[in-house]
């Protein structure tokens, strides 16, 4: 090879994956042309049921819709998911459809990121968009435009595990709502006295991601932050009497498990748990799933929610919307109701949630999920949560010590984070 | 030459120009926008006070991380370069971490360092309360640093060893003849003669031990406090977490320059402590 070969050669290498890289950073996907097209649904499940059934329902699809729809492919995206759906964004690698968190749905629904779903629902022949619970819809929504479907609506309760309990003497949650004892104090003096006599884990609590405190936070009137986001409220007297409270229960009763320690609600190492109706399906102890307690200000009705989406710069995007219309229909919503609390009125009978979990008795059904949906509001979420998520964590980790100044620990967190707020 | 220039062009050059033309970019993938902003990424990197956070947590981390991974490196490889019966299975006890992946190796850790786990349950044993490993400020960054150690320190000991099987033996039996202790045979003959190889292995766990991120994300978050942010870690969390991937780009020059000078200080400096081979 000459000289001039060899530079000309260095040069298309140097060049080749520049000009890669830059094609992949400027999104550019294969136009939509004619033919089938391929479809990429991403999620955060890799259950091989769910996945089973999803591809079941795309067959059917692609089956009746042999011109425009080649295949339905789904896509788990590992922990953490939106990280990973955001670097497929940013790297132009852009999905279809997608899954989005409830925590996650204002950013994601005031960033354009997603396609207004509105129109093609409601040309759906036999939709039922009426049927959709409006409760279920308000955070998918932005100027009457709807941008996700809520697919799954899952009730936050209190898990207890009734075997240590009977085990200790301690009164069960049936027990204590009777009596109508059934607040957040009831709760934590029971689990204090269980964590003295067995040394187990009074009530476990997931002290890496904050948000999560959100449906006991809302029994004291607690937000983070004012109702149109633009200041942080997490030192509001509310809140601070919240995290007294939990500091309290940490380092001076032994209610709740201390950070740092390893005592999983799920191992049957603690008494109890806040969790969602598809945790029933890991336990194998005797348990039950009540309503959540009440606090200073009442009893917080809190649903968990995820949103299927069509993306915005999804290079198939009216076939994705009808796939999306076809997937979330009444009939399909039907069969995905056997792992996903439908948004659909209709669907919210006892026999749905009875295949859903199969573990809760029907007045565990009943009380838990089907008699606070129709009640519940969402988990919070914030447009910019992204952008103070972390700030806020490294902040609030300050209260996880046994001499924590809970006041000056939040004001801290909201000086940090009203620039962010207000920006 | 050829296939090498083009691996390095491809994976290691243009990604590095691709990553300075973004650090000049706010790019914002959900909005799908990428627009070019100038220095104005530089001038937040020199007004957020946890980059400044985070360099002195990477740089504690580096200290104490090259410290004892080097020392006790050295230790057992001295230890392992004797014949006795079994140093092949100390040996490969010893190495055993090394191939162990770092997500397994840092997950049973965060087990055995967990407030109730087997660490503080076996000090318990002894009259000692362990403390809370992983929620403790600046106690977490020094369980990440043991957890570090302990899978990295095989590969030095291999490297040690065999530089240590290097040393000519009738330059250490000349030193005896002429009445050195063992002591003095080990600073004044093998250890200078270890300095080549002592320089390599330290230059690699300082470049390592900037790059270090699976224990810092599985073990503490980052926390607690920021306490073991890391600054690759906090690059992390801009880029993945933010979804701020321009400011991220500026992170990632700010921490190449760091091993840049990191490397370049050891490097200027070797002549005056490294023995060249006689």
């Amino acid at each position: 090879m000459t000289g001039v070969t060899r530079r000309r050669v260095l040069a298309a290498a140097a060049l080749a994956p520049l000009a890669g890289m830059w094609g992949c950073r400027a999104g550019g996907s294969s136009p939509a042309g004619s033919g089938p097209v391929s479809l990429r649904m991403v999620t955060w499940t890799a259950n091989k049921e769910h996945l089973s059934l999803f591809s079941s329902i795309a067959d059917t699809y692609v089956q009746s819709h042999p011109d425009s729809v080649s295949e339905v492919r789904f896509e788990t995206i590992p922990d953490p998911y939106i990280p990973g759906l955001t670097t497929q964004m940013a790297g132009g690698s852009v999905p279809d459809l997608a899954w989005v968190p409830e925590t996650n749905a204002l950013e994601f629904v005031s960033s354009g990121a997603l396609t207004p779903l509105t129109d093609t629902l409601n040309q759906i022949s036999g939709y039922e968009m009426s049927d959709l619970l409006p409760n279920a819809l308000k955070l998918w929504q932005s100027d009457d435009k709807l941008y996700a479907y809520p697919f799954s609506n899952s009730p936050f309760g209190l898990y207890a595990n009734l075997e240590l309990l009977k085990k200790v003497g301690q009164p069960t949650p049936a027990e204590m709502i009777k009596a109508g004892k059934w607040t957040w104090d009831d709760v934590a003096a029971v689990a204090a006295e269980a964590n003295r006599a067995t040394g187990k884990g009074g009530l476990e609590v997931n002290y890496g991601a904050w948000d999560q405190f959100a449906p006991m936070w809302m029994a004291w009137g607690a937000s983070p932050w004012t109702s149109d986001g633009s200041k942080c409220t997490l030192d509001s007297a509310e809140m601070q009497s919240f995290f007294g409270w939990l500091h309290r229960q940490m380092y001076s009763a032994g209610a709740i498990v201390k950070p740092g320690e390893n005592l999983p609600f799920l191992g049957g190492d603690a008494f109890f748990k806040v969790a969602q109706v598809s945790t029933s399906g890991a336990l194998d102890f005797d348990f039950d799933f009540v309503p959540l307690p009440s606090g200073p200000r009442g009893r917080a009705i809190v649903i968990g929610e995820a949103g299927i989406t069509v993306l915005a710069k999804s290079a198939h995007q009216s076939q994705a919307l009808d796939f999306l219309g076809y997937f979330t229909n009444p009939q399909n919503a039907a069969k995905l109701a056997a792992f996903f609390p439908p948004p659909r009125q209709k669907l919210l009978t006892e026999a749905t949630f009875a295949k859903a979990a199969p573990k809760l008795t029907r007045k565990q059904i009943q009380t838990t999920v089907l008699d606070q949906i129709p009640k519940a509001i969402p988990k919070m979420g914030h447009p910019k949560l992204s952008q103070f998520y972390d700030i806020a964590s490294r902040d609030l980790d300050a209260l996880y010590q046994p001499r924590a100044d809970v006041a000056g620990v939040l004001r801290k967190a909201c000086s940090d984070i009203d620039p962010i707020l207000r920006s | 030459m050829l296939p090498q220039v083009c691996g390095i062009l491809a994976f290691g050059l243009v990604p590095f120009a691709l990553v300075i033309w973004y650090s000049f970019h706010t790019w914002r993938p959900l909005a799908g926008t990428f627009d070019f902003v100038g220095t104005a990424n530089y001038a937040a990197l020199l007004q957020d006070e946890q980059v400044a956070r985070s360099l002195v947590v990477t740089l504690l981390f580096a200290l104490g991380l090259v410290a004892c991974n080097v020392v006790l490196a050295m230790v057992l490889a001295l230890l392992m370069n004797r014949r006795f019966r079994g140093v092949s299975v100390f040996r490969a006890v010893f190495f055993s971490p090394v191939v162990v992946p770092i997500v397994a190796w840092t997950i049973i850790w965060n087990y055995l360092l967990a407030s109730n786990g087997g660490v503080n349950q076996v000090l318990g044993l002894i009259g000692i309360n362990g403390p809370n490993w992983f929620r403790t400020p600046w106690v977490a960054l020094a369980a990440v640093v043991a957890v570090q150690v302990t899978k990295g320190i095989g590969i030095n000991m291999v490297l040690f060893l065999a530089a240590l099987q290097g040393v000519p033996t009738e330059l250490k039996e000349a030193a005896r003849l002429d009445g050195a202790s063992a002591r003095r045979v080990l600073t004044n003959v093998t250890l200078p003669l270890l300095t080549p190889t002592l320089l390599m292995v330290v230059m690699i766990t300082v470049v390592g031990s900037l790059e270090v991120f699976a224990p810092v994300q599985i073990l503490t978050g980052g926390g607690p406090s920021g306490t073991t942010t890391v600054l690759s870690y906090y690059l992390y969390e801009v880029a993945f977490s933010r979804q701020q991937f321009g400011y991220a780009s500026v992170i990632g020059v700010l921490l190449f320059l760091v091993t840049f000078v990191l490397t370049g200080m050891q490097w200027l400096f070797r002549k005056r402590w490294v023995h060249d081979e006689i």
